[in-house]
Protein backbone atom coordinates (compact mmCIF):
# COMPACT_ATOMS: atom_id res chain seq x y z
CA UNK A 1 0.00 0.00 0.00
CA UNK A 2 2.88 2.27 0.70
CA UNK A 3 4.26 1.61 -2.74
CA UNK A 4 1.01 2.51 -4.43
CA UNK A 5 0.94 5.68 -2.45
CA UNK A 6 4.40 6.47 -3.59
CA UNK A 7 3.64 5.82 -7.23
CA UNK A 8 0.35 7.59 -7.41
CA UNK A 9 1.22 10.55 -5.26
CA UNK A 10 4.81 11.56 -5.54
CA UNK A 11 3.87 14.84 -3.97
CA UNK A 12 2.97 13.26 -0.67
CA UNK A 13 6.25 11.39 -0.63
CA UNK A 14 8.21 14.56 -1.10
CA UNK A 15 5.94 16.18 1.42
CA UNK A 16 6.74 13.48 3.89
CA UNK A 17 10.45 13.87 3.37
CA UNK A 18 10.06 17.59 3.57
CA UNK A 19 8.18 17.22 6.80
CA UNK A 20 10.95 15.07 8.17
CA UNK A 21 13.51 17.63 7.18
CA UNK A 22 11.36 20.36 8.56
CA UNK A 23 11.14 18.60 11.88
CA UNK A 24 14.89 18.32 12.17
CA UNK A 25 15.66 21.88 11.21
CA UNK A 26 12.82 23.04 13.37
CA UNK A 27 14.51 21.55 16.38
CA UNK A 28 17.68 23.42 15.51
CA UNK A 29 16.07 26.74 14.66
CA UNK A 30 13.86 26.40 17.70
CA UNK A 31 16.42 27.95 19.99
CA UNK A 32 17.42 30.73 17.62
CA UNK A 33 13.86 31.57 16.77
CA UNK A 34 12.94 31.87 20.41
CA UNK A 35 15.68 34.36 21.14
CA UNK A 36 14.89 36.41 18.08
CA UNK A 37 11.22 36.22 18.91
CA UNK A 38 11.61 37.98 22.23
CA UNK A 39 13.62 40.78 20.70
CA UNK A 40 11.29 41.60 17.83
CA UNK A 41 9.19 44.73 17.92
CA UNK A 42 6.11 42.84 16.78
CA UNK A 43 6.27 40.55 19.78
CA UNK A 44 6.59 43.48 22.10
CA UNK A 45 3.62 45.20 20.50
CA UNK A 46 1.50 42.09 20.85
CA UNK A 47 2.56 41.72 24.45
CA UNK A 48 1.86 45.37 25.24
CA UNK A 49 -1.64 45.30 23.88
CA UNK A 50 -2.47 42.06 25.65
CA UNK A 51 -0.98 43.38 28.85
CA UNK A 52 -3.06 46.51 28.57
CA UNK A 53 -6.23 44.50 28.21
CA UNK A 54 -5.33 42.32 31.16
CA UNK A 55 -4.45 45.31 33.28
CA UNK A 56 -7.72 47.06 32.55
CA UNK A 57 -9.45 43.93 33.75
CA UNK A 58 -7.39 43.93 36.90
CA UNK A 59 -8.36 47.50 37.54
CA UNK A 60 -12.06 46.90 37.10
CA UNK A 61 -12.20 44.06 39.60
CA UNK A 62 -11.57 46.27 42.57
CA UNK A 63 -10.64 43.79 45.32
CA UNK A 64 -7.68 42.03 43.73
CA UNK A 65 -6.78 38.50 44.90
CA UNK A 66 -4.24 39.60 47.48
CA UNK A 67 -2.26 37.74 50.08
CA UNK A 68 -3.09 38.70 53.66
CA UNK A 69 -0.74 41.47 54.75
CA UNK A 70 1.66 40.06 57.31
CA UNK A 71 1.84 42.89 59.77
CA UNK A 72 -0.13 45.94 58.87
CA UNK A 73 -0.54 48.28 61.77
CA UNK A 74 -2.52 50.77 59.73
CA UNK A 75 -6.05 49.88 58.80
CA UNK A 76 -6.55 48.68 55.24
CA UNK A 77 -7.16 51.73 53.11
CA UNK A 78 -9.28 51.65 49.97
CA UNK A 79 -6.25 51.55 47.67
CA UNK A 80 -3.66 49.19 49.18
CA UNK A 81 -0.46 49.49 47.20
CA UNK A 82 1.38 46.14 47.72
CA UNK A 83 -1.47 43.82 46.66
CA UNK A 84 -2.15 46.02 43.64
CA UNK A 85 1.44 45.92 42.50
CA UNK A 86 1.46 42.20 43.08
CA UNK A 87 -1.69 41.76 41.01
CA UNK A 88 -0.16 43.78 38.19
CA UNK A 89 3.00 41.70 38.30
CA UNK A 90 1.02 38.47 38.26
CA UNK A 91 -1.07 39.66 35.32
CA UNK A 92 2.10 40.65 33.47
CA UNK A 93 3.64 37.24 34.13
CA UNK A 94 0.49 35.52 32.98
CA UNK A 95 0.39 37.47 29.73
CA UNK A 96 4.08 36.73 29.23
CA UNK A 97 3.45 33.03 29.69
CA UNK A 98 0.64 33.19 27.16
CA UNK A 99 2.92 34.97 24.72
CA UNK A 100 5.36 32.10 25.02
CA UNK A 101 2.67 29.89 23.51
CA UNK A 102 3.33 27.06 25.88
CA UNK A 103 6.56 25.95 24.31
CA UNK A 104 8.67 26.40 27.39
CA UNK A 105 8.38 24.85 30.81
CA UNK A 106 8.43 28.10 32.72
CA UNK A 107 5.46 29.46 30.80
CA UNK A 108 3.42 26.34 31.47
CA UNK A 109 4.44 26.42 35.11
CA UNK A 110 3.30 30.03 35.49
CA UNK A 111 -0.09 29.28 34.00
CA UNK A 112 -0.67 26.16 36.06
CA UNK A 113 0.55 27.87 39.21
CA UNK A 114 -2.05 30.59 38.83
CA UNK A 115 -4.77 27.99 38.63
CA UNK A 116 -3.39 26.17 41.62
CA UNK A 117 -3.22 29.32 43.66
CA UNK A 118 -6.79 30.18 42.80
CA UNK A 119 -8.11 26.84 43.94
CA UNK A 120 -5.85 26.40 46.89
CA UNK A 121 -6.35 29.89 48.19
CA UNK A 122 -9.32 29.06 50.38
CA UNK A 123 -8.02 25.90 51.99
CA UNK A 124 -4.27 26.04 52.08
CA UNK A 125 -3.55 29.72 52.14
CA UNK A 126 -0.75 29.50 54.65
CA UNK A 127 1.05 26.79 52.75
CA UNK A 128 0.86 28.74 49.51
CA UNK A 129 2.27 31.82 51.19
CA UNK A 130 5.09 29.74 52.57
CA UNK A 131 6.05 28.32 49.19
CA UNK A 132 5.83 31.66 47.45
CA UNK A 133 7.80 33.65 49.96
CA UNK A 134 10.01 31.02 51.44
CA UNK A 135 12.28 30.09 48.56
CA UNK A 136 15.33 31.41 50.35
CA UNK A 137 14.62 29.37 53.43
CA UNK A 138 14.14 26.18 51.44
CA UNK A 139 17.46 26.66 49.64
CA UNK A 140 19.28 26.84 52.95
CA UNK A 141 17.59 23.77 54.34
CA UNK A 142 18.37 21.73 51.24
CA UNK A 143 22.11 22.36 51.32
CA UNK A 144 23.43 18.90 52.30
CA UNK A 145 21.53 17.08 49.56
CA UNK A 146 23.86 18.32 46.81
CA UNK A 147 26.83 16.30 48.02
CA UNK A 148 24.88 13.06 47.69
CA UNK A 149 24.27 13.55 43.97
CA UNK A 150 26.56 12.08 41.36
CA UNK A 151 29.70 14.12 41.01
CA UNK A 152 31.04 12.42 37.94
CA UNK A 153 29.00 13.23 34.89
CA UNK A 154 27.83 16.76 35.48
CA UNK A 155 30.94 18.63 36.41
CA UNK A 156 31.87 20.36 39.61
CA UNK A 157 29.47 20.33 42.54
CA UNK A 158 29.79 24.12 42.68
CA UNK A 159 28.34 24.36 39.21
CA UNK A 160 25.70 21.84 40.18
CA UNK A 161 24.73 23.83 43.24
CA UNK A 162 24.48 27.05 41.28
CA UNK A 163 22.34 25.44 38.62
CA UNK A 164 19.98 24.10 41.28
CA UNK A 165 19.72 27.58 42.70
CA UNK A 166 19.00 28.91 39.25
CA UNK A 167 16.36 26.26 38.84
CA UNK A 168 14.51 27.71 41.79
CA UNK A 169 14.50 31.17 40.31
CA UNK A 170 13.03 30.09 37.01
CA UNK A 171 9.46 28.90 37.55
CA UNK A 172 8.83 25.25 36.91
CA UNK A 173 12.41 24.09 36.79
CA UNK A 174 13.08 22.83 40.28
CA UNK A 175 13.40 19.16 39.51
CA UNK A 176 14.71 19.36 35.97
CA UNK A 177 18.11 18.06 34.92
CA UNK A 178 20.94 20.47 34.28
CA UNK A 179 20.73 21.13 30.51
CA UNK A 180 16.98 21.68 30.73
CA UNK A 181 17.45 24.34 33.39
CA UNK A 182 20.07 26.11 31.31
CA UNK A 183 17.88 26.08 28.24
CA UNK A 184 14.87 27.35 30.12
CA UNK A 185 16.98 30.07 31.67
CA UNK A 186 18.11 31.47 28.35
CA UNK A 187 14.55 31.75 27.11
CA UNK A 188 13.30 33.07 30.43
CA UNK A 189 15.88 35.86 30.51
CA UNK A 190 15.00 36.97 26.99
CA UNK A 191 11.31 36.95 27.85
CA UNK A 192 11.84 38.90 31.07
CA UNK A 193 13.83 41.53 29.21
CA UNK A 194 11.00 41.96 26.76
CA UNK A 195 8.50 42.15 29.58
CA UNK A 196 10.46 44.92 31.24
CA UNK A 197 10.87 46.83 27.99
CA UNK A 198 7.14 46.62 27.33
CA UNK A 199 6.16 47.60 30.86
CA UNK A 200 8.58 50.52 30.85
CA UNK A 201 7.21 51.78 27.57
CA UNK A 202 3.68 51.37 28.88
CA UNK A 203 4.41 53.21 32.10
CA UNK A 204 6.06 56.03 30.19
CA UNK A 205 3.09 56.28 27.86
CA UNK A 206 0.61 56.31 30.70
CA UNK A 207 2.48 58.84 32.77
CA UNK A 208 3.21 60.97 29.72
CA UNK A 209 -0.36 60.86 28.42
CA UNK A 210 -1.72 61.74 31.82
CA UNK A 211 0.21 64.98 32.03
CA UNK A 212 0.15 66.26 28.45
CA UNK A 213 -2.69 66.13 25.97
CA UNK A 214 -2.29 64.13 22.74
CA UNK A 215 1.39 64.54 21.91
CA UNK A 216 2.08 64.73 18.18
CA UNK A 217 3.40 61.44 16.83
CA UNK B 1 19.39 6.83 46.43
CA UNK B 2 17.29 4.33 44.50
CA UNK B 3 14.57 6.87 43.82
CA UNK B 4 17.11 9.19 42.29
CA UNK B 5 18.45 6.44 40.06
CA UNK B 6 15.01 5.42 38.86
CA UNK B 7 14.22 9.00 38.05
CA UNK B 8 17.27 9.42 35.88
CA UNK B 9 16.48 6.20 34.13
CA UNK B 10 13.06 7.49 33.18
CA UNK B 11 14.35 10.75 31.72
CA UNK B 12 15.91 9.08 28.75
CA UNK B 13 16.48 11.78 26.12
CA UNK B 14 20.25 12.16 26.39
CA UNK B 15 21.40 10.45 29.50
CA UNK B 16 25.16 10.86 29.26
CA UNK B 17 25.09 14.63 29.28
CA UNK B 18 28.42 15.69 27.85
CA UNK B 19 30.48 18.46 29.27
CA UNK B 20 30.63 20.01 25.84
CA UNK B 21 26.89 20.33 25.79
CA UNK B 22 26.94 21.99 29.16
CA UNK B 23 29.70 24.34 28.10
CA UNK B 24 27.78 25.19 24.99
CA UNK B 25 24.68 26.08 26.97
CA UNK B 26 26.68 28.07 29.50
CA UNK B 27 28.38 30.06 26.76
CA UNK B 28 25.00 30.79 25.20
CA UNK B 29 23.85 32.03 28.57
CA UNK B 30 26.98 34.10 28.82
CA UNK B 31 26.10 35.94 25.64
CA UNK B 32 22.81 37.06 27.13
CA UNK B 33 24.24 38.56 30.27
CA UNK B 34 25.05 42.23 29.75
CA UNK B 35 27.72 42.34 32.46
CA UNK B 36 29.89 39.60 31.14
CA UNK B 37 29.48 40.86 27.59
CA UNK B 38 30.84 44.23 28.58
CA UNK B 39 33.65 42.83 30.65
CA UNK B 40 35.08 40.89 27.72
CA UNK B 41 37.29 38.60 29.74
CA UNK B 42 37.62 35.16 28.26
CA UNK B 43 38.34 33.53 31.56
CA UNK B 44 34.87 33.44 33.02
CA UNK B 45 34.22 30.17 34.73
CA UNK B 46 30.93 28.37 34.52
CA UNK B 47 30.21 29.03 38.17
CA UNK B 48 30.78 32.73 37.61
CA UNK B 49 28.40 32.80 34.68
CA UNK B 50 25.77 31.01 36.69
CA UNK B 51 26.19 33.34 39.61
CA UNK B 52 25.83 36.34 37.31
CA UNK B 53 22.75 34.74 35.82
CA UNK B 54 21.14 34.33 39.23
CA UNK B 55 21.89 37.93 40.09
CA UNK B 56 20.61 39.13 36.75
CA UNK B 57 17.34 37.24 37.03
CA UNK B 58 16.83 38.56 40.52
CA UNK B 59 17.46 42.10 39.38
CA UNK B 60 15.03 41.61 36.49
CA UNK B 61 12.42 40.36 38.93
CA UNK B 62 12.95 43.34 41.14
CA UNK B 63 12.71 45.71 38.21
CA UNK B 64 9.48 44.03 37.14
CA UNK B 65 8.09 44.46 40.65
CA UNK B 66 9.01 48.13 40.68
CA UNK B 67 7.40 48.65 37.31
CA UNK B 68 4.29 46.85 38.52
CA UNK B 69 4.09 49.19 41.48
CA UNK B 70 4.44 52.16 39.19
CA UNK B 71 1.81 50.86 36.81
CA UNK B 72 -0.60 50.11 39.63
CA UNK B 73 -0.23 53.63 40.94
CA UNK B 74 -0.76 55.04 37.47
CA UNK B 75 -3.87 52.97 37.01
CA UNK B 76 -5.23 53.84 40.44
CA UNK B 77 -7.26 56.82 39.35
CA UNK B 78 -9.89 55.60 36.96
CA UNK B 79 -10.61 58.60 34.75
CA UNK B 80 -7.13 59.47 33.70
CA UNK B 81 -6.36 55.78 33.42
CA UNK B 82 -9.20 55.07 31.04
CA UNK B 83 -8.37 58.02 28.85
CA UNK B 84 -4.71 57.14 28.93
CA UNK B 85 -5.38 53.54 28.03
CA UNK B 86 -7.54 54.48 25.10
CA UNK B 87 -5.03 57.03 23.94
CA UNK B 88 -2.10 54.67 24.19
CA UNK B 89 -4.00 51.99 22.30
CA UNK B 90 -4.72 54.44 19.52
CA UNK B 91 -1.13 55.61 19.45
CA UNK B 92 0.10 52.05 19.20
CA UNK B 93 -1.88 51.31 16.09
Amino acid sequence: MASTLMISNPVTNSDRSRKKKKKKTQAKDHHDQDHIKWKSEAQQQIYSSKLLQALSQVRLSSPPPSLPPPSSSTSSASVSAPPRGRAVREAADRVLAVAAKGRTRWSRAILTNRLKLKFQKKHKRQRVVATVTGTNRSSLSRKPKVSVLRLKGKGLPAVQKKVRFLGRLVPGCRKQPLPVILEETTDYIAALEMQIRAMTALADRLSGAGSSSAPPS
Amino acid sequence: MSSRRSRTRQSGCSRPISDDQINDLVSKLQQLLPEIRDRRSDQVSAANVLQETCNYIRSLHKEADDLSERLSELLASSDTAQAAIIRSLLMQQ
